[in-house]
This record gives structure tokens, sequence and C-alpha cells, in this order.
């Protein structure tokens, strides 16, 4: 009996929802009075005893190159086959893009329950049931697992990441890796920026802004404050700004720290992939913006006024600080 | 090419979510039911660009649902499609889907099997790699492109911070998201012939759920916005930075 956390990596690095699973797991084999282990594939480059201070007592690393890249069916077999080995009776990961495209094969694999996009720990008072969100963050649903082993996958920035003390031991396991039928051939990745599923500052904007040559000052502004962009539909489909900022009811889910909405009307559907936000900020010109009433703090006012001041209060704040 | 097309029912996306008979089930009355956008604007419409590419393209749609999902799969008929089944099942769980889904699939011998990114009521995005894991079929996710080279599908997919480009030899299960095809309305010959196309009513298989959903709860609401003068921006990042400690 053990809780197996998943460790997702890109270019050798553990990604940050991975601190927030470990963090999850840990908790987790606590309160069902188990230990805490993870398994991680590929080649990692980051200090792997030290994540001991998130819990986990053992690593299993699985090595070889095919596994840099994503296989859903092979992560799969090499999950399931370290999960067997371990007798894991819960598989916790992330749902980021990695976890959604196997925590479902992992799953079937293992005949367990799996909850996707979880959102806090499980009630294991009576059974196990674990609170996820639904209707594209409008609800929230308690879901029962009802099979011996079960699989949680966490919804990013929905978890606080706890530390303490801690090593863990590194084991490295022996098992054969499938080969991969998914050829990666072509990577494109947006280097420097903070992904958009885990940032935890968001400075998004819309329509509003009127035309892809005013994004500058968002630019600028997310920059300063180490935040992500992101935008509202229109404004990819218009192509003033890349697809993968796109969020709402069609593009990206996120719940982020702090979520900037400039120039952006906060129709039902844009709501959909921000409403999970701790604080919603909301800068439009118009007090009728049905944002507004979706909003912690705003500005009634015109973006091209208030974002260059915005920018100036902002610098000062951070040389301050 | 023979391509199965997952069609999920979902509210539409101005629905006003709220639940009855002690918060376990989703109030229905007056919500309007449209396909799961992710379903028809994307899978279903590359399946239909497909078959434009190669008419011999042979495209069948399924859904699980009761008899209430059949205006939906009428709906998608007028967009493409050729035949459809609707295994007459009503549930939530993921694992219970795909393996009626997975069930059809074996039945057809389909080259690929599209669904969409996720359902956008129980936003589970588990049904395409369950159905993979079911019939031992690789698995591409989040694709944002989607092209066929002989029996080769090269796709686009999403990762954190980017896209990546691969190649996998078919069958094989692909979900779809943005990018892979854009919205389309029905012309008059689509919505005619929707009519009289094939709709199968299969019984499900006997397998059991592995989860079950105990009860729903909506967020706790808004204690209402903070509105800071315009001529003040100051006041809003002291209180950012004091009062909501976010930057
Ligand atoms: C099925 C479906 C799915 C959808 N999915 C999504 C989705 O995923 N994401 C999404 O975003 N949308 C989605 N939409 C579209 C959505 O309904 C809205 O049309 C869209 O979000 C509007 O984008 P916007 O707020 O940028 O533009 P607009 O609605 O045009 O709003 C622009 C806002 O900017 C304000 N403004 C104008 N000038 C200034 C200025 N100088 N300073 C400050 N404020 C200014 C205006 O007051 C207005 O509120 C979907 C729609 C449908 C039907
Ligand atoms: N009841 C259903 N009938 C047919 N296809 C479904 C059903 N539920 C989900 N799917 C497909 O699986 C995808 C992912 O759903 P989900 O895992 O619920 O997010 C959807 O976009 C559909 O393509």
């Amino acid at each position: 009996m053990s809780v197996l956390i998943f460790i997702d990596t890109a270019d050798g690095h553990i990604k940050k929802s991975s601190f927030e699973a470990l963090t999850y797991g840990a908790q987790l084999a606590k309160q069902i009075g188990t230990s805490a282990e993870a398994v991680v594939l590929g080649t990692v480059t980051d200090d792997m005893p030290s994540l001991g201070k998130y819990g986990v007592s053992k690593i299993h690393h699985v090595a070889g190159d095919v596994l840099n890249q994503l296989d859903a069916q092979v992560y799969t077999k090499a999950i399931a086959d370290v999960a067997t080995a371990a007798g894991t009776t819960v598989i916790v990961l992330s749902h980021n893009i990695t976890g959604k495209a196997i925590a479902a094969r992992l799953s079937v694999r293992l005949k367990a329950g799996l909850v996707a996009g979880a959102v806090g720990l499980p009630d294991t008072s009576n059974g196990f049931v674990v609170k996820k969100a639904v209707f594209s963050g409008k609800a929230f649903a308690y879901v029962a697992v009802n099979t011996a082993v079960k699989i949680i996958s966490i919804s990013p920035n929905s978890f606080q990441t706890v530390s303490g003390e801690g090593t863990a031991e590194v084991v490295t396991e022996n098992i054969s890796v499938d080969t991969p039928k998914v050829k990666v051939t072509a990577t494109n990745k947006i280097t420097g920026e903070v992904p958009l599923s885990e940032a935890e500052l968001v400075v998004s904007a819309g329509r509003g802004l009127k035309g892809p040559e005013n994004w500058g000052m968002i630019e600028e502004l997310a920059k300063l404050l180490g935040a992500a962009t992101a935008c509202s539909r229109p404004v990819a489909d218009a192509h003033w700004r890349p697809h993968h900022e796109h969020v709402g009811q069609t593009g990206g889910s996120i719940a982020p720290n702090l979520y900037l909405a400039i120039g952006i009307s906060g129709a039902i559907q844009h709501l959909a992939g921000v409403n999970r936000s701790k604080v919603i900020v909301v800068i439009n010109k118009d007090p009728e913006a049905p944002f507004f009433k979706a909003a912690d703090y705003g500005i009634v006012g015109d973006a091209f006024e208030v974002v260059p001041k915005l920018i100036e209060e902002v610098k000062k704040l951070k040389g301050a600080a | 090419m023979k391509i199965l097309v997952c069609i999920s029912k979902t509210p539409d996306t101005t629905a006003k979510i709220a639940f009855t008979d002690n918060n376990t089930k989703f109030a229905q009355d007056g919500v309007q039911w449209i396909i799961n956008p992710y379903d028809e604007w994307y899978s279903l419409v590359r399946s239909i660009e497909l078959k434009e590419k190669d008419p011999s393209t042979i495209i069948h749609l399924v859904t699980v649902g009761a008899a209430d999902a059949e205006p939906i799969i009428r709906k998608a008929f007028a967009l493409g499609g050729d035949e459809a089944v609707r295994v007459n099942a009503e549930s939530s769980d993921s694992f219970y889907i795909a393996a009626q889904i997975a069930e059809v699939a074996k039945q057809g011998g389909y080259d690929l099997i599209f669904t969409g990114k996720e359902t956008i009521d129980f936003n589970g995005s588990s049904v395409g790699g369950m159905i993979a894991e079911l019939l031992d079929l690789p698995y591409v996710s989040l694709a944002t492109k989607f092209d066929l080279n002989g029996t080769t599908a090269i796709i686009n997919r999403e990762i954190e911070g980017g896209e990546e480009t691969c190649e996998v030899t078919l069958p094989a299960v692909v979900s779809c998201q943005k990018g892979v095809a854009e919205q389309r309305i029905p012309n008059m010959k689509g919505i005619m012939g929707a009519r009289t196309k094939p709709l199968k009513v299969q019984e499900p298989v006997a397998v059991d759920a592995f989860t079950s959903v105990t009860s729903f709860e909506l967020p706790p609401a808004k204690a209402g916005v903070k509105l800071v003068d315009a001529e003040n921006v100051g006041e809003l990042v002291r209180l950012l930075h004091e009062e909501a400690k976010v930057i």
C-alpha cells in the first residue's frame, strides 16, 4: 500500500505542477496512513533526492531517452509497472497536458477509478470522495471512487506547494520500456515565457485593445509582474495573439492567483476558463461590463490611460521591494 | 479511411448551472442542449474536411446517451457524417462511456477515432485516452492540427508552452481542440439530409462504472467588486500587494 506520485518533466526539469502533485500525494499518504513514493521517466537533470522535502520517501526512476517524449502508451506501461510492483493504492498526477494523456490510460490499465481535475484532498471518512471542477469551473462535483486502486489528477494551481525537510532515496528501475508509436518530428516552444497553465499571475486582454499593435503595454506589464499573457477568443481568432493564449470555454482553463482582465467584456464563455482564479481584477471602460460582477477589484476606465499608469505604479512597487 | 467521431451532448455554453434533488442532479429545466463544442467544431468538421478531400472516407458518429441525445446526433448529421450509433445508456463515468465506445469501435474496424479535448460539462479529458487503452491503440491528445498521409497521421499537439509535431501510424485515437478545424454552419442540403441518415440504437455492454457523482456544489458567490478610481491606479497596486497579497 502506498501513494505513487507521477513527476512530470520538460527538458530534464521538473514542472511546477509536479511540486503541487508531490505535496498533495504526501499529504494524502499521511491522511490514509501510508507512504508516499514518486515515479519519474526519462532524463532528469534537476536534483532528485532533494524532492524528499515535499514528503516522498522514495523515487522510482525509469531512465531511457525514448521517455523524453510523450507517448501515452509507453508512459502508461512504465508507470503501471512501477505502481504494481510498489503495491500502489493511489496514483496522483497533475491534470496538465501530460497528465491528461496518461491518467485515463492508467485508469483502464489498473482498473482504477479516476478523478480528473481534483481541487482538494479526498474525504476518506466514509469511502473515498474527491471534489473536482465541473461545468467549466461553474460548479464542483463530489466524485466517489469505487475501485480498490484510485487515480487523482489535480487541477494545476489549486493546491498549495508545501515543503519541509527530507531526502528521498532514488531507485533506478530496470523495467522494459516499449518502443513509442508516436514519433515527434518537431518541437516549437516559446522559450523565456511563463507557460500559461503554470502561471500564478496572468495579464489578459481582449478586443478592447483595438489591435495587435497595442499589446506592447500588456507584455510590459506582464513582464514586470512575472506574469503570463492570455487573451479572449476573438483576439486569438483574429490572429492578434497566438492561439495558446486563448482562455475560456473553448480555450485554456486556468486558475492563477491573479487574473488581470483588460478590455474584456466578461462573456460567460470567457469566464468559464478563468472563474477559478483566486483574485480577478477588471479594467474596462464600460461600468456595465459583465466582468465586474465576477471581479474582486476593478477600475472603470480607458485601458490606454490606466495600463501605462499601472506599469508606473508596479515599477514603483518593485523598486521599493 | 473509416472514422469514428465521438459526439457528446452538453448544456449550451450560456446555460444557467443549478442543481436539484438536494444538489445531486443538474437542473435541466429550460436548458438548451448542444453538441459539445470540441466534438462539433473540431473533430466532426475535420472529419468532414477529410471526406471532402477523399470522398471514399466513411464517417460514423457515436454517442452514449438516452433517447434525448438524438436531436444532437441529427444536428451533427446536418453538418456531415454518414451513419450513427447511439448506445442507449446514461452515465457520467468516463470509464463506462469509454467501454461502450470501445465496443462500437471494435465492431466497426475504424482507422481513426476522434474525440473532443473534453466535455464542457464533466471536463474529464479522459474518454479518449480510455478508449485508446481499451483498444490498445496509440493516443495523441490535444491536437491543434491534423493531416493524413496515407495511413500516417501528421498531428500538431499542444505541449506546455508550445506545440509539437508528431506522426503516428493508424489506427489511433486523437483528441481534438482549437486549430484542427474551423466552426461551420450546416447548409440547407445538410439539414434536409440529416433526417434520413441511419441512426442505430444499441444496448450497452455490461460494465461497472469506476466512479459516481455523489453531489454537486456551486462556488461561493463573489463578495462584490471593489472599485478603484481611474485617477488613483496606485491604490489598486497597493490593494493587490497589501490586501490581496498577490503581487
Ligand atoms: C460556444 C462559444 C464558445 C466561446 N468560447 C470562448 C472562449 O473560450 N473564450 C472567450 O474569450 N470567448 C469565447 N466565446 C466568445 C464570447 O462569447 C465573447 O464574444 C468574447 O469573450 C468577447 O471577447 P472580448 O471581451 O475580448 O470582446 P468584446 O465583447 O468586444 O468586449 C470588449 C470589451 O472591451 C471594453 N473596451 C473597449 N475599449 C476599451 C478601452 N479603451 N479601455 C478599456 N476597455 C475597453 C468594452 O467595454 C468591452 O467590454 C465563445 C462564444 C461561444 C458562442
Ligand atoms: N457520452 C458520450 N458519448 C460519446 N462521446 C463522448 C461521451 N462523453 C465523452 N465523449 C467524448 O470524449 C471526449 C472527452 O470527454 P471527457 O473525458 O468527458 O472530457 C468528448 O469531447 C467526446 O468526444
